[in-house]
This record gives C-alpha cells, sequence and structure tokens, in this order.
C-alpha cells in the first residue's frame, strides 16, 4: 500500500470527539490536545497536529513510565559487563527485572550481568543517614563477587534525589578505589514527564562518565560505524549488525543491546553512528557529531522495503564498493522476501492495524505491516517527542488516527469502534483487548518472540502476525449469551 | 491520653533551655512527663539528664538493623525528678534525610507506648518548620498545643509567623492549636510591645515574657536547669510562672491566623525595628554628606 491512500478521517475524527465528551471540560481541552489525524495541506505538508511530552493528566490510565525505567531498563541495563545497580528502595529494580528481553551472550554472574537484579535494598536507616557509605561499601563487595565486571553503573531510584545523597562523589571514590569505570546515573524517577527524560540523563550519563575517562588503543578503519539504539530485543541486533557487516562495513560498537563497555569508550572512533531508536540515543549522537564530527543516520530494518531503503541510505554515506555491496546484499535477499510474502501476504493482507507503543516502532514498524499488505489505521507514542511525530507522517497514510499518550479509556474505545484486525500495544493492553475479540501482538518485547529486525526478523515478523490474526480461536470466540 | 504540647522556634532562640526549665517546674507540680527531642542535634533533655543522652532512637536503630529491633527502655532515661527522656537523633548535618528520622521516631515511640502512664508529653523540635517530617508533632492525634519560642528580634519574628503557617494548615485537619508565644528575652527595642503587637496579629497570647537572666547560663554551664541548680532565685521562679500558666492553658489554643509578608514589614517599621527604604536613603544620604564634608 502506498501513502497516496488513505485512511477516513471523517470517522476518525468523529471517534475523538466521541471520546472527549466523556471527560470533565478542563481533561477534555487537555487531552484533545493529544488526539487528531494525519492530514496534509494542499501545499504538500503533513502533521500529526498533536503535542506531545507533556505531563499526563491525573485520573486517566497512562501506560507510561519513569525517567528510571528510562535510564535503567532502557539504555544502561543492557550493557551486559557492568553491574547496574538499583539504588534506592528494593521495588524499582524487583518489579522491572528483566522486563525488556535484551539479549546477550556472555555467561551471568561471571562476565555477564544483564539477567541480575542488584539493589542497595534501602532501609529506613539509610534514608534517614544517607546511602553513601552503603553505596561505597556495596561497590568493593560487587568488585570481589564479580571480578570480571568491566565497571558499575548507579541508577538512582527517587529516594536518592530526596535527601541528597552524592552519588557523583562516591563513584569519584570508586573509580579511584577499585580503578574501574563508576557511572552515576540521576535518573530519579520523579523527574521528567515519562521515561524519555531517563533516556536523556542516561546519555548525558555516557557523555559525562564514560567518553575520554578512557584511551582505547584501537586502530581505526574506514567502513568503521556504531549500531546505536538496538536494545536487541529477541535478538534484533544480532540481524541487524550482519547486514550491515555482509554489506562491507565494520561495526565496532553496538549498543546498548550485547553492549560492553569498551564499544562505548571507542565508539568516538567510528566513521559513521547508525541509529535504530531515535528517541532513546538521538541525544549522545548529536553529541557525537559535534565533539567528534561523526555524522548520523537513521535507519530502519523493519520490513523489506525500509531495510532495503536504509542499506542505500547508508551505503550512500560510502564509497562504491559499500554502495555494491548493499546492492548483492539487497538482491541476496530478494528470493527469502519473495518467499516470505508468498506464504504470508495472501493471509494478511487488507487486515487493519492499530498500534500503540514506545519509543520508534509506532512508525518504524508500520511498513512492514504495509509491505504485507495491511493498513496502519490508528498510532501513537507512550512517550514521544515534537519530532517524533514529525517524522511518523513520513510512514502513515492521511486519515490515520493518532493518539500520543492515549488513555486506557480512549484505547479501550477506539479498540471498540474502529474493531481493528490486530492491536499491536504492551502487556497492559493485550489481554484487555483480546477479551474483546481482537487479536493482539505485544510489541515491547514482541510476545516472547523475535527478533523482528533485518530480513531473518521480518519472516519471524510476519509468521508471528500471521499466528495471532488467524488463530482458530477465534472463530470459537462468541458471547456465551450468544452461543445458545 | 496525655496532653501533648511541643516547643517550636527559630534556631538558637531558646527552646531547649526554656522547654526543659518549664517541664522542670511542672514536675514539681506532680506531672508525668515525657520528653520527645526531635533535633538530630539531640540536646532537648541534656539539662534534665544531667549529660547529653548518647543513646538516641535513630543512632540505636541503625545499629540495630531496624527501629524494629529496639525496646522502648534501650531509648527512655530518666532524668530529674522522674522525667522521662527520649531524643530521635539522626544523621549529621548535610547528609540523609532527619525528617524522616523524626517521623520514624515518633510513630517507635507511640507504638512501644511511651505516651503511657504520663500526663504530659513535650515535643522540642529544631529551628523551622522546613518539611513535613519537621511538622509531624503538628499533625493529627499529636501536640495539641503548640507554644512557639520567639523574641524581638527580627528572624524570630518570621520565624514565628512561618511556624504559625504550618499550624493553619494542620488546624482543619487535625486538633493541633496555638497555645501562645513565649518570648525569651533580647533586650531589643519594645520588646514586649512587640511581641504582645505580634500575638493579636496571630490572633493568640503572650502566655509569658521571659526576662534575660545570666542565672540560666549559670546552670547551663553545669547542665542543669535553673529550677535544679537555683531553685529558690528570682528567674526560677519565672519559669514556674509559665508552668502554671501553660497548665492552665489546657484546651484554650487558638487558631492562628498568620499575616502576610507585607504585614510583618509594617510592623517591624512601627517598632522601629525595619527601616523604610526612604529612611535608609536618607540615612545613607546623611552619612555621604558627612564623609565629603570631612
Amino acid at each position: 500500500m502506498s501513502l497516496d491512500e488513505t485512511n477516513d478521517a471523517a470517522f476518525h475524527e468523529g471517534l475523538i470527539k466521541e471520546v472527549l465528551e466523556q471527560y470533565p471540560e478542563k481533561a477534555a481541552k487537555k487531552r484533545g490536545r493529544h488526539l487528531n489525524v494525519k492530514k496534509t495541506d494542499d501545499a504538500g505538508s503533513s502533521t500529526c497536529g498533536v503535542k506531545s511530552n507533556i505531563k499526563s493528566v491525573p485520573g486517566v490510565m497512562t501506560i507510561r513510565g519513569c525517567a528510571y525505567a528510562g535510564s535503567k531498563g532502557v539504555v544502561w541495563g543492557p550493557i551486559k559487563d557492568m553491574v547496574h545497580i538499583s539504588h534506592g528502595p528494593v521495588g524499582c529494580g524487583q518489579y522491572s527485572w528483566s522486563q525488556r528481553r535484551n539479549y546477550f551472550n556472555g555467561t551471568v554472574g561471571i562476565d555477564s550481568f544483564v539477567t541480575m537484579q542488584i539493589t542497595s535494598d534501602f532501609q529506613e536507616k539509610d534514608i534517614v543517614f544517607g546511602g553513601d557509605k552503603k553505596l561505597d561499601k556495596m561497590i568493593d563487595e560487587l568488585n570481589e563477587m564479580f571480578p570480571l565486571n568491566k565497571g558499575i553503573s548507579v541508577q538512582s531510584e527517587c529516594p536518592i534525589g530526596l535527601i541528597g545523597d552524592d552519588i557523583e562523589a562516591v563513584a569519584k571514590k570508586k573509580i579511584k578505589d577499585i580503578g574501574k569505570t563508576v557511572v552515576p546515573v540521576r535518573c530519579e524517577g520523579f523527574r521528567g514527564v515519562s521515561q524519555s527524560l531517563g533516556h536523556h540523563i542516561a546519555n548525558d550519563a555516557i557523555r559525562d562518565w564514560v567518553f575520554e575517562k578512557s584511551k582505547p588503543e584501537w586502530e581505526t578503519g574506514p567502513y568503521d560505524v556504531n549500531l546505536i539504539a538496538d536494545y536487541n530485543i529477541g535478538g534484533d541486533a544480532w540481524p541487524s549488525r550482519r547486514l550491515l557487516e555482509e554489506m562491507g562495513l565494520r561495526v565496532v560498537g553496538m549498543w546498548s543491546g550485547d553492549a560492553t563497555l569498551a564499544e562505548m569508550e571507542r565508539a568516538p572512533k567510528a566513521k559513521l553512528n547508525l541509529i535504530h531508536c531515535y528517541r532513546s540515543m538521538n541525544y549522545i549522537c548529536r553529541h557525537m557529531e559535534e565533539k567528534y564530527n561523526i555524522p548520523w543516520v537513521e535507519y530502519n530494518f523493519f520490513g523489506p522495503s525500509q531495510i532495503a531503503k536504509s542499506l542505500r541510505k547508508i551505503a550512500a554515506q560510502f564509497d562504491e564498493t559499500i554502495q555494491k555491496k548493499a546492492e548483492e546484499v539487497i538482491a541476496k535477499y530478494e528470493p527469502l522476501v519473495a518467499e516470505i510474502m508468498a506464504k504470508f501476504k495472501p493471509r494478511l493482507e487488507g487486515k487493519k492495524v492499530m498500534l500503540y507503543v514506545g519509543g520508534l516502532r509506532p512508525r518504524h514498524v508500520s511498513n512492514a505491516y504495509d509491505d504485507l499488505g495491511m493498513n496502519i489505521v490508528g498510532t501513537g507514542y507512550e512517550f514521544g517527542h515534537n519530532d517524533d511525530y514529525q517524522r511518523t507522517t513520513d510512514y502513515v497514510k492521511d486519515g490515520t488516527l493518532i493518539y500520543d499518550d492515549v488513555s486506557g479509556y480512549e484505547l479501550e474505545k477506539f479498540i471498540e469502534k474502529i474493531r481493528p484486525d490486530l492491536v499491536g500495544s504492551g502487556i497492559k493492553e493485550k489481554y484487555a483487548t483480546q477479551k474483546m475479540g481482537v487479536p493482539f501482538r505485544q510489541m515491547h518485547s514482541w510476545d516472547y518472540s523475535g527478533p523482528y529486525h533485518g530480513y531473518d526478523g521480518f519472516a519471524i515478523f510476519a509468521r508471528d502476525m500471521d499466528m495471532a490474526i488467524n488463530s482458530p480461536i477465534w472463530s470459537k470466540f462468541k458471547a456465551p449469551w450468544k452461543a445458545a | 491520653m496525655p496532653r501533648q504540647i511541643a516547643f517550636y522556634g527559630k534556631g538558637g532562640i531558646g527552646k531547649s533551655t526554656t522547654s526543659q526549665n518549664t517541664l522542670a517546674a511542672l514536675v514539681e507540680m506532680d506531672q508525668k512527663i515525657l520528653i520527645v527531642g526531635c533535633d538530630p542535634k539531640a540536646d532537648s533533655t541534656r539539662l534534665i539528664l544531667n549529660t547529653k543522652l548518647q543513646d538516641t532512637v535513630l543512632h540505636l536503630a541503625a545499629k540495630a538493623g531496624s527501629v524494629e529491633d529496639l525496646e522502648l527502655e534501650d531509648v527512655m532515661k530518666i532524668g530529674y525528678k522522674g522525667i522521662k527522656c527520649t531524643e530521635a537523633g539522626g544523621p549529621e548535618p548535610g547528609v540523609g534525610c532527619a525528617g524522616r528520622g523524626v517521623i520514624t521516631a515518633i510513630n517507635f515511640l507511640e507504638e512501644n507506648g511511651a505516651y503511657d502512664d504520663v500526663d504530659y508529653v513535650s515535643y522540642d523540635v529544631l529551628g523551622d518548620v522546613v518539611c513535613g517530617g519537621f511538622a509531624m508533632p503538628i499533625r493529627e492525634n499529636k501536640a495539641q498545643e503548640i507554644y512557639i519560642v520567639m523574641s524581638g528580634e527580627m528572624m524570630a519574628l518570621f520565624a514565628a509567623n512561618n511556624i504559625a503557617k504550618g499550624i493553619l494548615k494542620y488546624a482543619g485537619t487535625g486538633g493541633v492549636r496555638l497555645g501562645g508565644l513565649i518570648c525569651n528575652e533580647r533586650q531589643t527595642d519594645r520588646e514586649l510591645d512587640l511581641s504582645e503587637s505580634l500575638a493579636a496579629k496571630l490572633n493568640t497570647q503572650l502566655i509569658h515574657f521571659v526576662p534575660r537572666d545570666n542565672g540560666v547560663q549559670h546552670a547551663e554551664l553545669r547542665r542543669q536547669t535553673v529550677i535544679q541548680y537555683a531553685p529558690d532565685s528570682k528567674q526560677a521562679g519565672e519559669y514556674r510562672q509559665l508552668a502554671t500558666k501553660i497548665h492552665a492553658n489546657g484546651g484554650k489554643g487558638t487558631i492562628p491566623t498568620p499575616i502576610s509578608m507585607e504585614e510583618l514589614e509594617d510592623m517591624l517599621l512601627e517598632f522601629g525595628i525595619m527601616k523604610s527604604d526612604e529612611q535608609q536613603l536618607a540615612e545613607l544620604a546623611a552619612k555621604e554628606k558627612t564623609l565629603c564634608a570631612g
């Protein structure tokens, strides 16, 4: 399908009006700014027409996380050879334990620590007397217990900021004591309106506490690239990396999925930064551009049309050798793509999809659905900013329903009225949607499947969507009172 | 239920000295008293115990692991004429959260029966009401009457007004009332007038004007109250008067009416404590004139 086709703008505008009518006046006015349909004016300029990155309206159910989630959960957590301390009371670390499915190679507890929950477990006395001494001691103990760790990050939970602990001073001292990288991250959950600020704070911590703190011995090559902001969920980064290597590039850093500290340290020596999740790591790419003169390119490895487009876009940054190889790579996978299409497109064509996800997927995956002949009728971001919605206009058709920081009520109402053939969102939305008789796939965790990136990932993606939509269960789905 | 009172006021104004002397006088009136020191410095019971209390609730709790590991006997010491003394304690300056410490300590004392079998519980709270923790004694089911220790100095008056704001905040939901102002004389100009005037504006009374007396210093150097050190002195009589007044003041507290900054500044101008801009400019001009002439 192409962007020349449109979705039903009038119907979607009617829906927005309908849900807003249920709110008190003030809430309706606030929420109204976050709901719209994508439009293109006569001059050809498109807009999603929504406000974003604003505090959620109290009383609605929002799906957002916090700054700690953005830093520990997204950016820092996957760095495998560092120990990440959830600094504060036990809950934040415990209840976010291993939820992102960041795959990695390594041995847990020996040289990799991604799936371990490590917390300073604050008690009343730590609040009253401060936790700096405990943190100091804890870092010594961790270093003794896990001698192969390459460094330690301190992920602040709310109380750290409230009681004014000086974790920076502790970090400076421990860097000397243990001779390793120690990174204090001020990602207290009360900062900002969503997890988005946590990404930014985490990026700043890489800038301030990793870059230029060591002198990596590294022989640079002409095709050195960093693969930035792929978190290797269900193994996503691996097929992505393979594509880049097949086209002749040398991936010298892959962040932060399956990443090592060394890959971050040497990142400023690369020739180009390739960024997948723009929202969570554009900050560090911009920094590297300003400070080290490394350009950055956004790419998209969901679905064959975007993969081919991205490979060519990346190749265009290099010489003809790479460009030629990129074409070879695209050609090499054409039979696989054709096979996937032949198998799944007839089963999925014309199906309507609604998405509601996080950083990049509300737009990035939409063309993968398009490739399969499916149609995105509605999409929205949990914590997107204006520049995300701007980018979204390149991906979705006019008339597509756009919902920013959607509330539980709004999303449910939209699903009920639109009755899409598939909804892609998170665990909190999954069962409510399925109970409405609508097929669902988790699009944060890939519903415990994946990878979805690259050509290999596309095959799995197509299979999973087919499995959800065409499951025989839906033919058995009948309200009990209609069963008789 | 014991009667619960609390002493608040600007740091260094003499809260601990005033409260301990008053309570020493109150114990002479056969009242059973518990002191809850709510200051990390832990100096609210020093004159009653004739020594600084070392075993504060929070330090012992930190040592034992948690506050649940403590027994009441560990933290309660008996002082002058049977006054029960406890100190919340807290972190050294600049670290941690002393406010949370106050909350923890008060909850521990209450839950472990420290408030049983006494006539009075007296809280001595540090400085200003800087956060929720230090407002703990003002909250519901804690102190019924707050006594604000103040003087004729500008900052003490500001602090008194701020504390009144804190009391007002909780007066609506709980039973806390302002018992009155206690002026601890600093020998500033028209101090008595000023104190009475502020009391009127705050809808309360100046319950007692405690004159300045060196005997207090002499007693304090010996870690004693005046009541203990010089029971027949004039100053001991002043504290006995204050104790009698407080004892008779039960249930007579009021909901305070804190005033705006402008009103307070106007009052200070009226009493000549603060100078108006015009006054200041005029004085400056005069000074320049003399300098130039010289």
